[in-house]
């Protein structure tokens, strides 16, 4: 007699196998601490927690799938100057007002008498159509790309090395230094992202920042890519200082304190292993949400300045135009769309590939 | 040894040679006959039960002995139908009065459970709900099974916990369950498992967590349950320390395997399992010498997604030999008591023989076989 | 308890006078050009300009300007140099506006994030769950600037089911007010529904594993209220916090691209449109309100939900 009543027992958590025989402390560490008894079902002994998670990931071909999707766009952005120059024939600032391209056998004015600009003509000449200026619309699309892109990954960056940073300092030393960081962080984290972003955005477009060390211009990408970095830290840095709190308590970093290692060396050998998966979780999402806060700012005016593109400014021109050009909003917010749900989704993928609890799943 | 345990189990020689094996000569409360209980995982399929056979007769207390992982929780579970999952494969048969649990519906099983079949689980802080009193805790069971009123169910819930000795019941009805020590919350947990007058109680490691002198408190407690109410108790524990007060008759699992079952008195001495032997060699005995360290079995429990081939014990065995890469059955190997059964293949008298230790019953410290 | 909220209540003071701080020196005191001229706007005579220095302190030491700057920020002298309007009088008057369209889309978000969530939850793995899950994320890859635009583009202007954006306020008529604000709403509650719906599924997946659901099922009862009085109710408690932290977050301008979108005329809009006049006052006022709700309504959060769970109650 065989009972399987699918639906009365919803995770595979609840199947009662004594947690002792998880194996917790034999892998490495690097998992452990996030086992709080989830995990109930011994390992394959011979694999590391990352081999496991990257033969997970490997079956998960939705995940794998958009991951894809993302890559194709960042390869597509990077090709903006071929595309420019030898499909397009032109480049993501010349205007081309006055002239006029070939739609369906007819010739029509880039930018007509009542200012609306041509639609996709589907060839290599404004393959998605003009702008209001007669600009080409794919060539600033995939220039656009790139500067959202690089804005998305440099702020990543910031956001993932300086949350680290802040979460194990804070998390080690505890006391004042906690004190301090968690302080500015709570003052940082009390501020709405979009109206820190833009009010830090407008000042420093308006008349650069000069610092003495570092002179920042106006206009530079460089400028939200900083402000979104420094914006997302908490939410970094926060997760990371409660697990390296949960961490630092453990075996094995008090055998490393008696053995006399300096605190650099204790951070960076025994914490911060312990909280790699966490930032490796986060940076497809800390991408995500840079690229649209990045959107953001340009949409309204204090991110990317003009007439430089990005995938923001191009929908805020856009939305200018709607509703006599919805091509304009359409084709860079598409394409935006596309590219977090990208991040997103291949980034739920690494998760789920990195998350000890999800281990008693069913083999298919 | 307790007096209060009747004697004469173990001479009960005739009755149920067929069925579940290993009965009393008490009526019979529960039937487990070749229960298996399996899960699917991404590593592989866990056997977490093995066809596993024994009863619990009326007012019987039947231990469940094992370490970790042995499948001891998973049987007690299974029976209440808390294993179910999509991943699981459950297989056998158990009777309750005569009602098979194994494959009811989901409507039958709730009807027994909390009812019927009343559960206490290890660790009494996670079990309680904490964000709800713990006399609603007691009325939401009550008003399960019984059209009463709130009042009448939070009369009986106040009754119920002044029984098991927890003093001001009636302000500590109003209480959250963190506000309680760990003694007291298991008090709470008895009181709730009692609420419907259940024919049958399962402890799931019910002193585990709690201090030595709470422990005792808590067994005395079951004790005390058992002789009033008539309630069969399934206890299943790590410790066979623990059930040597209170239990009639033990079974002892290992990796998913009943691996020996007897009476207590046959357990505890006359053993024939050397995993039997390990375990009575770590309980701390008064009668041990102080100085002695307190061996332990060595090596790990095996993982149950690929248990040894033979004898899941032979890995750990000193006294493995070559026929032990066969399975052994469980069966009576002693001529002069039938119910006592176990898994090796060592001949009893050779068992008397290896197993005394330094003149004590344990575990010698031989050459182990690595797997 | 007593405790509890005096120290809630004290910490969220000393974090409001931070972010004061904060803000001040990002707007006066980073060396970024002058910031008399920054405020004065684009198009300032040096007169102007000079007079602001006066009035602001700015030829005093920074301590004197921090005092005068957060003087004129709460004695609701700051002007708008530009437009010539008062900055405080004109986030009032905007205040209805952008509560009403946070409230609408709060409530939606955590009506069907909370459904969603609980669906997705108790058909975990199956096909509800995928297209839920689907949904989430495309909820949360959409930019709600893109979304109200092209919303309002298909809908309101092709298929002609909505209004074309602004606001219509709730005094003057309430059937215009809320068919105004339907859209916005949704748009708004679109990545919200996404996250929370994420959030619950899994606290519920999280919940239904504790030991006390075990417990519950032991019990014999249904596992509709296994599910209800035990899964869900301990896995709201956190869901309604960062609610109470969404929503302080919304109020304070985190609707401006919603409004900027939707033409509302709000809080948001008001900062939004102040961003692309390079107008600095406002964006300076917003900025310090907007830090100081969400600390003000993050300690009432923190309060209720210490309220909520004696857990917290005791260990405070």
């Amino acid at each position: 007699m065989s009972a399987r009543r699918p639906g009365s027992s919803i995770n595979g958590k609840d199947t009662g196998i004594d947690p002792a025989t998880s194996t917790g402390t034999a892998f490495s560490g690097t998992l452990a601490p996030e086992l709080d008894g989830g995990s109930k079902v011994e390992l394959a002994p011979e694999m590391g927690p990352y081999q496991i998670a990257w033969r997970r990931l490997r079956r998960n071909r939705v995940a794998l799938g958009f991951g894809l999707l993302f890559i194709l766009i960042v390869v597509l952005c990077l090709l903006a100057p071929v595309y420019a120059s030898d499909v397009a024939h032109t480049t993501p600032y010349a205007n081309h007002v006055t002239d006029t391209v070939q739609v369906g056998g007819k010739t029509v004015d880039v930018v007509s008498l009542t200012g609306l600009p041509v639609g996709p003509t589907w060839h290599g000449r404004f393959f998605l159509g003009a702008d209001a200026n007669g600009r080409d619309v794919a060539v600033r699309l995939l220039y656009g790309g790139r500067n959202s892109l690089e804005i998305g990954g440099v702020a990543t960056l910031i956001t993932i090395v300086l949350g680290l940073l802040a979460g194990i300092v804070a998390g080690y030393f505890r006391g004042f230094a906690d004190g301090l960081i968690s302080r500015l962080l709570e003052v940082i984290w009390a501020y709405p992202v979009i109206v820190f972003g833009a009010a830090v955005g407008v000042i420093i477009n308006v008349g650069g920042l000069d610092l003495g060390f570092v002179k920042l211009n106006g206009g530079t990408l460089l400028v939200p890519a900083i402000i979104i970095g420094i914006v997302y830290i908490p939410y970094v840095a926060r997760p990371v200082r409660g697990k390296v709190l949960s961490v630092r308590g453990l075996d094995f970093v008090d055998a490393a304190r008696q053995q006399g290692l300096g605190h650099m060396r204790i951070m960076a050998g025994e914490i911060l292993p312990n909280v790699t998966t966490l930032a490796i979780v986060m940076i497809p999402l800390q991408l995500a949400q840079s690229i649209l806060l990045e959107a953001a700012l340009s949409f309204l005016g204090a991110g990317v300045q003009s007439p430089n593109p990005s995938w923001g400014t191009m929908i805020g021109d856009g939305t200018r135009l709607i509703p006599g050009a919805i091509h304009l909003t359409l084709v860079p917010g598409t394409m935006l769309v596309l590219c977090v749900l990208g991040i997103n989704i291949f980034g739920d993928g690494v998760r789920d590939a990195l998350d000890p609890r999800a281990k008693l799943r069913i083999e298919r | 040894m307790s007096e209060s345990i009747p004697a004469g189990d173990a001479s009960s020689g005739g009755g149920g040679g067929g069925g579940p094996t290993g009965g009393s000569d008490r009526p019979v409360l529960l039937a487990v006959d070749g229960l298996s209980v399996s899960f699917r995982t991404e590593q592989g399929v866990v056997h977490a039960v093995e066809d596993a056979s024994f009863s619990v007769g009326r007012g019987e207390v039947v231990a469940v002995v094992g370490e970790s992982g042995s499948g001891k929780s998973v049987t007690g579970l299974t029976l209440m139908g808390l294993t179910q999952s999509p991943n699981a494969t459950i297989s056998g048969s158990a009777l309750l009065s005569g009602r098979e649990l194994i494959g009811a519906s989901q409507a039958t099983l709730r009807d027994v459970r909390g009812a019927e079949i009343a559960m206490i689980f290890q660790d009494p802080m996670s079990s309680l709900n904490p964000v709800t009193r713990v006399g609603e805790q007691i009325v939401e069971q009550i008003r399960a099974h019984d059209d009463v009123t709130h009042q009448v169910a939070m009369d009986r819930a106040v009754e119920l916990m002044e029984r098991v000795g927890i003093p001001r019941a009636k302000d500590r009805s109003r209480s959250f369950p963190h506000e309680f020590s760990g003694g007291m919350r298991q008090r709470v947990m008895i009181a709730m498992a009692l609420s419907c007058s259940p024919t049958l109680l399962i402890a799931d490691e019910p002193t585990t967590a709690l201090d030595v002198t709470i422990q005792a408190q808590i067994m005395e407690e079951l004790g005390l349950l058992r002789r009033e109410t008539g309630a069969g108790i399934l206890l299943v524990t790590h410790d066979l320390g623990v059930v040597a007060d209170i239990a009639d008759r033990i079974i002892v699992m290992y990796a998913g395997q009943i691996i020996e079952q007897g009476t207590l008195d046959e357990l505890f001495y006359d053993p024939q399992h050397p995993y039997t032997w390990g375990l009575l060699g770590s309980i701390t005995r008064v009668d041990r010498l102080r100085t002695a360290r307190l061996p332990a079995i060595p090596g790990q429990p095996p993982s149950l997604l690929n248990a040894p081939v033979g004898c899941h014990f032979r890995p750990r065995c000193p006294h493995a030999f070559a026929a032990c890469t066969q399975p052994p059955a469980l069966e009576a190997r002693l001529a002069e008591s039938l119910q006592h059964r176990d898994r090796c293949f060592l001949t009893p008298p050779e068992k008397r023989r290896l197993r005394l230790v330094d003149g004590l019953i344990g575990l010698a410290a031989g050459e182990t076989v690595t797997s | 308890m007593a405790r509890f909220v005096i120290r809630r209540i004290g910490s969220a003071i000393l974090v409001m006078f931070a972010t004061s701080v904060l803000t001040f020196l990002i707007f006066q005191a980073i060396p970024s050009g002058d910031p008399a001229f920054r405020l004065a706007g684009k198009y300032s005579t040096p007169a102007q300009v000079d007079s602001i220095r006066k009035e602001w302190g700015f030829d005093k030491p920074v301590y004197v300007q921090y005092v005068k700057t957060m003087e004129k920020i709460f004695d609701g002298s700051v002007i708008s140099y530009t437009q010539q309007l008062n900055v405080d009088q004109t986030v009032i008057h905007d205040l209805p506006a952008t509560l009403s369209v946070t409230i609408g889309g709060a409530v939606i978000w955590l009506l069907f994030g909370v459904l969603f969530g609980v669906l997705s939850a108790i058909r975990a793995g199956r096909y509800l769950d995928r297209a839920l899950t689907v949904l989430a994320f495309i909820g949360v890859s959409m930019p709600a600037f893109f979304l109200g635009a092209i919303a309002l583009y298909y809908l309101g202007y092709k298929a002609k089911l909505f209004p074309l954006g602004d606001y219509v306020p709730l005094t003057r008529d309430p059937g215009a007010w809320f068919s105004h604000l339907l859209l916005p709403w949704i748009t708004l509650a679109v990545l919200y529904i996404g996250i929370y719906s994420r959030i619950l599924r899994s606290s519920v997946l999280d919940t239904l594993g504790e030991d006390y659901v075990r417990t519950a099922r032991a019990k014999g009862i249904s596992e509709r209220r296994v599910l209800v009085r035990h899964a869900l109710r301990n896995s709201m408690i956190p869901l309604i916090s960062l609610w109470g932290l969404d929503f302080a977050s919304l109020l304070g301008g985190g609707t401006i691209l919603i409004e900027e979108v939707f033409n509302i005329n709000g809080v948001g809009k008001y900062v939004g449109d102040s961003i692309g006049r390079l107008d600095v006052p406002p964006i300076l006022v917003v900025t310090v309100f907007a830090a100081f709700a969400v600390v003000a309504l993050s300690a009432v959060v923190d309060i209720l939900y210490a309220a909520l769970d004696p857990r917290i109650r005791l260990s405070s």
